[in-house]
């Protein structure tokens, strides 16, 4: 009846998983329960669970990585703590418990962390910076966003019904087919990716189509921010990329449910095409990542240097350079698996040219800032922090691609400090800088600067000390993912590694703190005017935050630094009221959030084998869409006097900024 | 400067942005191309699979010892055909012939339901046979690949069905216009990743 | 384990790239990295002594710079590369003294097997080698990926079942030293370090031929019975090689592919042929 699941799939004997689930899920309830009681359900779900707003939807992705950070960093701790004492000894978590704790690391960090991240950010800022009312797709958007949510929640109830995969963050076969792999563990992983996959998918199509086909008259491609671009260019990679993870962990999904041989010992299975298949969307992957996060430093280190962007027209072919070439590298990953010389040499080579437009950036950014005004606000920290980061990853980056060198280093714990290394200092600085950045666009307040600047000197400090070590420890020949030791000579460098994770918890609670604070203070630190930076882009010419349809009358462009132009423009020729027309905008709907569900219905029961449940989920979300597509009315009408009546109290508070002329 | 300088070379591209959003026909068929090449490139990996397995027969049976192409013949014909009725429902739809419209998506439906019935009988017989997908590598490559473009057909009938109960039940709206663009799209890339697979997997396969 | 103490000539010529490499991007990160520092101090608001060019944003001479500094030092590091990769190809032949001895290494689940199919011996997690003498390792696995790496004799090479990789080192000084394996591969993996005996020519020939003389014999069924299901061996074991073809047999999977954990017997997994 209800297939493999049974009483004996709760870790009733397994202290911290147990502890851990029985604490996540006291807050939670409390959450809810305090939701509902405090009357603030119907608000939830009107203006948040059904909105198809690009802006909230943005929010909600930022919220989801934001908490899963939290879950990702847990096992970075418990990683960190067991390798700090299992010298000699067998620590305090046995091998299948830390294994999936590895695992889930990597998977958290990367699928609900980095990708709700930087999609998130992008969806709030990209229609606002194109001087658009929405995506190309709002609906579509929800459904993508709630997809994501479901494979987050998949992977967390794994940690108190039944186990997680125990095979590392990418699934490598013949250890995670059946054979090797019996229990749910993999299967929890396949099914919540193959979900979120979706969801990533659709968020995909929707912002590329967004950038290519709706952008305010006179935004041409050669004038859109370079958010806008790094969008393009990341999204694209989705396009491209993520369908050959869906088609990969379909056939390991085949493997193990079904029988078939595509990466089995027997029966003529090949490991290798697993590697090259899984690789050739991963390193795309990383690439998703990372341009986006190359968009927000340009947006913040132009605005905080009081320059425009250096060497636009050269950062766009950079951007696009990289895009073509993550394509072509992927071998990097496996270069001791004995391809041969010329194969290795090759993808070596291209692995070593994308960092010459990586390079081409860092460079523009240095000129951005040379002979510029520099504001030392919270984002530009991280991106200067970012700069001198990200280089120093890049070089034991494009070490590792020499395969001589990769030879001695492959899979060792320098290859972990230098992916982390290029993360962290890449993608989660990047995040972090642009959560500062358009905080007080999508609040209305600005965050603490005090409790924004000490968490970036702890995330610093604290990197440098977790991750230095470890390149160390590589280098003395210790491999990634060992739950105990015995090598004496690796024992202080992992122990100084743990401080380094201790700095960085340090550095998550001053975030913390630094939102509870803000919150607390938002009066004091209220965005007026709805431009605190004295931006150079659009998403700076409405309030924060901004109405739901964004703009009343969308802008007409005339150059690059739109924003900046209309200032300019401005405290020139002064500024004349538009003409207010009434504006239509695309209905709430509950679509995402009941597909999601039913995903999440069959996506349990996919790894439970119980069957019946798959159909009912699968005619629940098939009924979902119909009832959708059923709708009559999926537009609401503004009236013009209320766009109107909202825009002109946004352009009151601006006077003073208009009149305020020279003052930089 | 610049601005100007690529306002002269590419007319198309600046004038494209000068006019502001697309109109909504054009972004959702836009983005429905785009949904339409990554299911191709999902495609391109079960063909890359098939490809690198082959040859992986396990001691077991091979292409040419199991494939029957008067079947396959027929199911390209079916198919084949289909679009071509779906074609017509478009241009039914051009003219708001309602009748029309539904006669079409009819004799689609059912032509694709025949093509469905004939692959279920062949890989009905394949594992009677012995020859399922888990008997090698290379009969789990051709399953995959074949059936997920059967999978692909059968939520298109699914689609078909809903398609034609909307314009039943509301006409040609323009919203359910743009969804039935979609559907064809969705209908006639299945035709050419059929001939793809026909290609690839049965002619090459059984002259080898 | 230390990389930086090779003590043989592949892991000495491996070692030479990682450093070359690191001296040459050096040479380019550290001005940059002072460059940004310099700037981003120099032009902080603050400084009103600082020029100001709010309208600076295109030299084309400088984008010529910007684009050759990364270009150039790619272009160097691509001949150390094609010319590295080319050289130290673990398949590729290493000269050294005698004829050299052939090891057939095989992954298991969690231990290291090594056969000797000249000298008719086979051990486990123990690896004696002659010093000079060229080794020729021929490797598979028994079940999972792993992968084969001893860090101060030079490259690591990936283990697959039904496959056999190729590596050939050579140890230059005679000494005890650490392999392990550098893939995950379950949960006994950490405790697949294995010892690494570099001893002198006539120590081997003595090792080899008491080896011989053992009563404990390595054949498929031993093999089957003692090291193909899953467990972490408490000692060393030594073994009289008595099927030659042994190591033929598992990588071509005449001998299946070890089982895994006792589960899969429960789960009535029905695809495990």
């Amino acid at each position: 009846m209800f297939g493999k699941l049974s009483w004996s799939a709760i870790p009733f004997d397994q202290p911290i998983p147990l502890i851990a689930g029985a604490v996540v899920l006291v807050v939670i309830l409390a959450v809810l329960i305090w939701v509902v009681v405090a009357g603030h359900l119907p608000y939830l779900w009107r203006e948040w669970i059904t909105s198809v707003d690009h802006k909230r939807i943005g929010v909600m992705y930022t919220l989801l990585a934001c908490v899963m950070l939290l879950r990702g960093f847990s096992d970075a701790i418990m990683m960190r703590a067991q390798q700090a004492v299992a010298f000699h000894s067998q620590g305090f978590l046995p091998p299948a418990h830390y294994n999936q704790i590895f695992s889930a690391h990597g998977t958290i960090m990367i699928f609900f962390v980095g990708m709700p991240f930087v999609i998130g950010l992008m969806n709030l800022v990209v229609p606002l910076q194109l001087g658009v009312r929405d995506v190309a797709f709002p609906t579509l958007n929800s459904v993508g966003f709630w997809l994501t949510a479901t494979g987050a929640l998949l992977v967390n109830i794994s940690l108190v019904v039944g186990e997680f995969a125990r095979t590392g963050w990418l699934p490598y076969p013949p250890l995670s087919e059946l054979t090797y792999s019996p229990g749910v563990g993999v299967d929890y992983y396949l099914w919540s990716l193959e979900i979120s996959g979706i969801g990533t998918l659709v968020a995909g199509i929707n912002l590329v189509t967004t950038v290519l086909k709706i952008r305010t008259k006179g935004m041409n491609y050669m004038r859109m921010p370079m958010f806008c671009w790094t969008t393009l260019a990341s999204n694209l990679l989705i396009i491209a990329a993520f369908p050959i993870l869906t088609a990969t962990l379909a056939m390991l999904i085949l493997d193990r449910y079904l029988g078939f041989h595509f990466f089995t010992n027997e029966a003529g299975g090949n490991v290798m095409m697993f590697m090259n298949l899984i690789w050739a969307w991963g390193h795309p992957e990383v690439y998703i990542l990372v341009l986006p996060a190359f968009g927000i430093f340009s947006e913040v280190v132009a605005t905080f240097s009081g320059k425009p962007l250096f060497g636009y027209r050269s950062m766009v072919l950079a951007t696009m350079a990289i895009c073509v070439i993550s394509f072509m590298v992927w071998l990097h990953h496996f270069f001791t698996m004995g391809a041969g010389p010329d194969v290795n040499a090759i993808f070596g080579i291209a692995s070593m040219i994308i960092a010459v437009p990586t390079g081409v950036k860092i460079y523009n950014w240095l000129f951005t800032m040379f002979a510029g005004r520099i504001r030392f606000f919270t984002p530009m920290m991280w991106s200067i922090g970012f700069m001198v980061t990200f280089i120093i990853g890049g070089l034991t980056g494009v070490l590792v691609a020499v395969p001589p060198a990769d030879f001695l280093l492959h899979n060792s714990l320098f290859l972990v400090a230098h992916f982390h290394n290029v993360i962290i200092g890449g993608v989660l600085f990047g995040a972090f800088a642009g959560y500062t950045y358009w905080f007080p666009k999508a609040f209305g307040f600005r965050l603490h600067e005090g409790w924004g600047k000490a968490a970036f000197w702890c995330w610093l400090i604290g990197f440098y000390v977790a991750f230095m070590p470890l390149y160390a420890v590589g280098f003395l020949g210790m491999t990634r993912r060992m739950q105990h030791f015995d090598v004496p000579e690796w024992r202080p460098w992992l122990m100084i590694a743990s401080i380094g994770a201790g700095i960085i918890l340090a550095g998550i609670i001053c975030q913390i703190m630094q939102l509870v604070v803000s919150i607390r203070h938002r009066e004091e630190l209220r965005d007026t005017t709805g431009d605190p930076w004295d931006g150079r882009s659009l998403e700076w010419a409405t309030a924060s935050p901004p109405p739901a349809f964004n703009f009343a009358v969308m802008p007409s462009v005339t150059s690059e630094d739109a924003y900046w132009a209309m200032k300019r423009r401005a405290r020139e020729e002064g500024v004349k009221e538009p003409d207010y027309g009434p504006i239509d905008m695309p209905r709430n709907s509950p679509t995402g959030f009941v597909c999601a569900f039913f995903a999440t219905v069959m996506g349990f029961a996919m790894i439970w084998h119980i069957w019946w449940m798959v159909i009912v989920g699968f005619i629940g979300a098939f009924a979902t869409f119909v009832v959708f597509a059923w709708r009559d009315k999926d537009e609401y009408e503004i009236p013009a006097d209320e766009v109107a009546r909202i825009d002109r109290a946004n352009r009151a508070a601006r006077r003073e900024l208009i009149t305020a002329a020279g003052d930089l | 400067m610049t601005d100007i300088a690529i306002a002269h070379q590419l007319p198309g591209l600046a004038e494209a942005a000068h006019e502001g959003p697309a109109s909504k026909r054009i972004i959702t068929g836009y983005g429905f191309w785009i949904f339409l090449l990554s299911d191709i490139v999902m495609f391109s990996c079960f063909f890359a699979a098939y490809a690198v397995l082959q040859g992986q027969t396990a001691g077991g049976p091979s292409g040419a010892e199991l494939f029957n192409l008067r079947n396959v013949a027929i199911e390209t014909i079916f198919l084949l055909l289909s679009s071509f009725a779906c074609g017509m429902a478009s241009v039914a739809v051009e003219a708001r012939s309602h009748l029309w419209f539904q006669i079409a998506m009819a004799v689609t439906c059912v032509l694709g339901l025949g093509f469905l019935a004939i692959e279920f009988r062949e890989f009905a017989d394949l594992v009677a046979r012995g020859a399922g997908p888990s008997r090698s590598a290379f009969l789990s490559a051709f399953f995959t690949l074949v059936g997920c473009h059967g999978l692909h057909v059968s939520g298109g009938e699914l689609w078909l069905l809903t398609m034609m109960a909307q314009v039943f039940a509301k006409g040609f709206r323009a919203d359910i216009q743009r969804r039935f663009l979609c559907f064809a799209l969705f209908w006639h890339a299945l035709d050419i990743i059929w001939v793809a697979i026909f290609s690839v997997v049965y002619l090459l396969g059984s002259a080898a | 384990m230390n990389i930086l103490d090779p003590q043989g000539p592949i892991a000495a010529a491996n070692m030479t790239i990682l450093i070359d490499s690191i001296a040459i991007m050096l040479a380019i990160v550290v001005p940059t990295i002072v460059a940004i520092f310099a700037s981003a101090w120099y032009f902080r608001q603050s400084n009103r002594r600082a020029f100001y060019w709010p309208d600076w944003e295109y030299s084309g001479r400088l984008e010529l710079v910007v684009w050759s500094i990364p270009a150039l030092t790619i272009i160097l590091l691509g001949g150390v590369a094609w010319i590295g990769s080319h050289q130290l190809d673990p398949a590729r032949p290493v000269p050294g003294t005698g004829q050299g001895v052939t090891i057939q290494v095989v992954s298991l689940d969690w231990k290291w097997l090594f056969i000797y199919p000249d000298q008719r011996i086979a051990t486990v997690n123990t690896l004696t080698v002659p010093v000079g003498a060229p080794l020729h390792f021929r490797l598979t696995s028994a079940s999972v990926l792993n992968v084969f790496f001893i860090p101060q004799l030079g490259s690591m090479i990936y283990t697959m079942n039904g496959m056999v990789t190729r590596l050939e080192l050579r140890a230059d000084e005679v000494g005890n030293y650490q392999g392990l394996s550098a893939h995950f591969s379950g949960d006994g993996f950490p405790d697949m370090m294995f010892d690494v005996k570099v001893v002198s020519e006539p120590e081997f020939a003595s090792f080899a031929a008491n080896t011989v003389k053992s009563d404990h014999v390595l054949n498929g069924d031993s093999y089957r019975k003692e090291l193909l299901k899953q467990s972490v061996p408490k000692d060393k074991a030594i073994y009289r090689l008595d099927d030659p073809l042994l190591f033929t047999a598992i990588a071509t999977q005449r001998i299946p592919p070890g089982p895994g954990p006792q589960e899969a017997a429960n789960t009535g997994a029905s695809n495990v042929r």
